[in-house]
């Protein structure tokens, strides 16, 4: 039967997968090349300004970045990485298949809902969810109150940061997910169901294998955030890698040991992306090309309803519902308590714009990667769509440091303007963007492309009237992520922002890091709520 | 073809928003406006700057962040930078670009007391804070609690004390044992603290919010953070602070303050500054608002707090306590950091 559906799958789907059968590719490839280039060598910033900084390390220094507990921190962080990685999956693969494929009641609310949590910054997360679920939270307060629960279990290390960053970072995959699903050609299931196959094997045998390179960027990005990741570990208590380079700079000023440290994050980077990149199949994902954008048929869920209903209202209340309402408590004892609140108007207007740039330039600066790695066959096509990553995992603050580094002394005529702040902000977010897009581009089918170069269209006027507009599921889920992940940013937007420029985040930080809850909740709710209008705007757009 | 068309109208509103948007940034280094960077969070000193271009007719921008962060900034900016003044929340991270500070005046640093001020002049303490302990008022009283740090070691507080060893407070109070005690007995204490499991928490305000919340009976912090928790949860916060009669490090009174840099290109307005911050009004700010100890003659603590003269304070030489390497190395050593 296996058999019968690969064939299946040759005889509708193009094997288009060969490169330069049309004339003019040879220029479109050098343009392609220069551009992503230029993307490529901004992205290698960060780590040409760690090796400058790491020549610097003495004997010293270099003990102490080699030493055994180096290792056991390695251990530790890719041990926390794969696991939020894992539960991120088993997280959102159901919501991304019941939001799309199914007539789940409320669709578009639980599609807006379960793609919030991640605007929570990591350390209010954390922060309010030892606050609900700590050992004295208001969770334990009821379970001891109810029940004569003395304790719940400590939520504190491993399995605190896991809870968190799952709960904060599902949505990468979700989001990924959810393009991928609506970009899959229904025939195949159809023809899947057609051939006798029952619901659940054309999921395991039709629809997930189609769902690998959604499945594997989703995944890479969760796993570089959760190397990346600072406030919920912190407040967790758990030495992850990044902690460790923080303790460099926050305890010791010890540069050179924190450079030295940052490389191995980055060659821990560049590890997971070669593995990625060898598990990578050369199977096409790409619709048909006359399907016309055809719909999947929608399932059912008849008595399913309920259970699927249960699993989405859980996992909104859990990551969503509960830390809003810890925030909303604290600001309405704040209110009567007698505290003044500061206007946020405009740092809510800074968050959104610099978040809405920050998403349409990573857009832009992720297409000729994009377009080179899928359409072009060949190792080395693929480099500058790896590139992208490089830095991806490195904490915030030694991305911030390197601009701080290149700024203020070779272009001091943009330090500290926004323009430099967006560059910045690009080096952190953009394979969020590049990720979406390449699961886009591999469902378009290349013979669409190759019919309107042979009726004599450039290669741009091809991209922007045939491919871009199939490509709408990935752009969308793209946009979405660095928009929503620029939100909550912080060390970049401290370190490098125009003076006197406060966004929601920055606000939230500053209240919280002096314990003032209340002025601490006014913004992180606004947050919340300025990046759903956006978000819906955005989801809403995309099942139409 | 509508979705093109939205993004495209997206795409030219972005862009006549950045086109507004960047000239109004200010670049020019030969500016006027007094640049601080402000390692104090912008909720608690933001008032007195804001009154301080308000009286002064100074306009002044400010880099809000953490004080190690905008420390290592400072080192990478180097001579480009475009700071005039380093705002620090401790001593350590005027340390830690002590090079790249200028001198200051006589008139600004004899208003505050020797032991508060850099030994060689070039940085000067604003307001003051008091290393203590704070303990959960359910199950503790006063009368429960050690003399001094050395009675935390006792098996009978295992596991039930909150520290925080990456924070720069804690380790300037490890500072000051090394100093006071000698390498030995401060590594002695560590260890010994270590088989009591303490619970290490990320800086002082988590830990007070655990012992509020019971999570710990006991916690190493400064002083300040209790009353910011009081004010927001009430007097029925059930925390409160215990200053250790027996003095020695653990009652060590440190200071925040603030250096100019040897680059500033506005100098005078950067004295006028700190001038300000040392004046009656600012100082009064810090007792009233922040709780911190004002560090000039004649400005009243908050009834709250006890005399500064009250604390059996360790008499130590801030040159003593500039030796932060020293103190991470033993840190490490002992295991309590990674």
């Amino acid at each position: 039967m296996t058999e019968a559906l690969s064939t299946l799958r040759r005889l509708l789907l193009p094997a288009s997968r060969q490169p330069g059968l049309v004339a003019g590719s040879k220029r479109r490839l050098s343009s392609l090349w220069l551009a992503s280039l230029a993307v490529a060598v901004l992205l290698l910033l960060p780590v040409i300004y760690l090796l400058i900084r790491v020549l610097q390390a003495d004997a010293g220094t270099w003990s102490l970045i080699l030493s055994s507990s180096t290792l056991a921190t390695l251990g530790r962080t890719v041990l926390l990485a794969s696991a939020v990685t894992l539960a991120s999956i088993l997280v959102a693969l159901p919501i991304a298949w019941l939001t799309t494929r199914t007539d789940l009641p409320l669709k578009r609310l639980w599609t807006l809902l379960t793609a919030l949590p991640m605007v929570i910054p990591s350390y209010v997360g954390a922060y309010l969810i030892v606050a609900s679920l700590g050992p004295r939270g208001v969770l334990a307060r009821l379970a001891e109150h109810a029940f004569g629960i003395e304790s719940l279990p400590s939520i504190y290390g491993f399995p605190g940061s896991l809870y968190v960053l799952t709960l904060l970072s599902y949505p990468y995959v979700l989001l990924t997910l959810r393009a991928a699903l609506q970009g899959m050609d229904p025939s195949l299931e159809e023809t899947s169901r057609g051939l006798g196959q029952g619901p659940w094997s054309t999921f395991w045998k039709v629809t997930l294998p189609q769902l690998r390179p959604a499945l594997a960027s989703g995944s890479l990005l969760i796993a570089l955030y959760v190397l990346r990741d600072f406030g919920a570990v912190s407040i967790m208590r758990f030495n992850t890698f990044t902690r460790v380079i923080y303790v460099q700079y926050k305890s010791a000023f010890d540069r050179a040991s924190a450079a030295g440290l940052a490389l191995i994050l980055v060659l821990l980077t560049l590890s997971i992306l070669y593995i990625e990149v060898r598990t990578r199949t050369r199977a096409s994902f790409e619709r048909g090309a006359t399907d016309g954008g055809r719909k999947p048929k929608v399932v059912s869920l008849g008595r399913w309803r309920w259970l699927a209903l249960f699993f989405c209202a859980g996992i909104v209340t859990i990551a969503l519902l509960i830390p809003l309402s810890v925030l909303f408590y604290w600001l309405v004892r704040g209110i009567n308590a007698g505290e003044t609140l500061l206007p946020l108007w405009q740092a809510a207007g800074n968050s959104v714009l610099v978040s809405a740039i920050t998403a349409l330039v990573a857009l832009l600066a992720a297409i000729p990667a994009v377009v080179l790695s899928v359409r072009r066959a060949g190792k080395w096509n693929q480099l500058p769509e790896r590139m992208t990553y490089t830095a991806f995992a490195l904490p915030g603050i030694v991305v911030a440091l390197a601009f701080v580094f290149f700024g203020a002394n070779y272009a001091p005529a943009l330090y500290q303007t926004l323009f430099m702040l967006i560059l910045a902000y690009l080096i952190l977010f953009l394979p969020q963007a590049v990720g979406s897009l390449q699961t886009s581009l591999l469902q378009v089918p290349q013979s669409l492309e190759e019919a309107a170069r042979g009726m004599g269209r450039k290669p741009w006027n091809v991209f922007w009237h045939i491919t871009f507009p199939l490509l709408r599921p990935g752009v969308l889920a793209g946009m979405a992520l660095v928009f929503l992940t620029t939100m909550k940013e912080l060390p970049a937007t401290l370190i490098l922002s125009p003076y006197n420029f406060s966004t929601l985040a920055t606000r939230v930080w500053s209240a919280v890091s002096e314990a003032f809850f209340a002025q601490a909740a006014a913004p992180a709710l606004l947050l919340v709520l300025t990046s759903s209008l956006p978000m819906a705007l955005i989801l809403f757009k995309e099942q139409k | 073809m509508v979705f093109k068309k939205i993004f495209a109208m997206v795409s030219l509103l972005v862009f006549t928003l950045t086109a507004c948007d960047v000239p109004s940034s200010p670049v020019s280094p030969e500016s006027d406006r007094l640049v601080i960077y402000s390692g104090r969070s912008e909720s608690l000193v933001g008032p007195l700057i804001e009154q301080f271009e308000e009286t002064s007719g100074i306009q002044v921008d400010v880099r809000w962040g953490d004080t190690p962060e905008l420390a290592a900034t400072l080192l990478e900016e180097g001579d480009n930078s475009p700071a005039d003044v380093f705002f620090a929340q401790d001593p350590g991270g005027l340390g830690a670009v002590i090079d790249m500070l200028s001198p200051l005046p006589e008139d600004i640093l004899n208003q505050v007391e020797p032991r508060f001020r850099d030994p060689q002049g070039r940085w000067v303490g604003l307001s003051g804070r008091a290393r203590t302990l704070v303990y959960k008022t359910e199950s503790l009283s006063p009368a429960d609690l050690p003399d001094d740090l050395w009675g935390l070691t006792d098996p009978n507080w295992e596991g039930r004390i909150g520290w925080a060893p990456t924070n720069a407070s804690f380790q300037t109070m490890v500072t000051a044992m090394r100093a006071l005690w000698g390498q030995d007995q401060a590594a002695r204490w560590l260890t010994e603290m270590l088989e009591n499991d303490p619970i290490a928490y990320e800086k002082n305000t988590p830990i007070v919010a655990a012992v509020g919340a019971g999570e710990v009976d006991l916690g190493l912090v400064n002083h300040y953070y209790l009353y910011r928790f009081i004010q927001e949860e009430g007097e029925s916060f059930p925390a409160r602070n215990y200053f250790m009669p027996g003095g020695g490090p653990g009652s060590l009174v440190m200071v925040a303050g603030a250096g100019i840099l040897k680059t500033a290109s506005n100098s005078a307005a950067a004295e006028q500054f700190l001038d300000f911050l040392l004046s009656r009004v600012a100082q009064q700010y810090f007792a009233t608002q922040t709780y911190e100890y004002p560090l000039v003659d004649g400005v009243v603590t908050a009834r709250e707090l006890p005399a500064l003269a009250e604390l059996n304070a360790a008499n130590i030489d801030l040159a003593d306590l500039a030796d932060l390497q020293g103190t991470v190395a033993l840190l490490r050593e002992t295991g309590v950091l990674p």
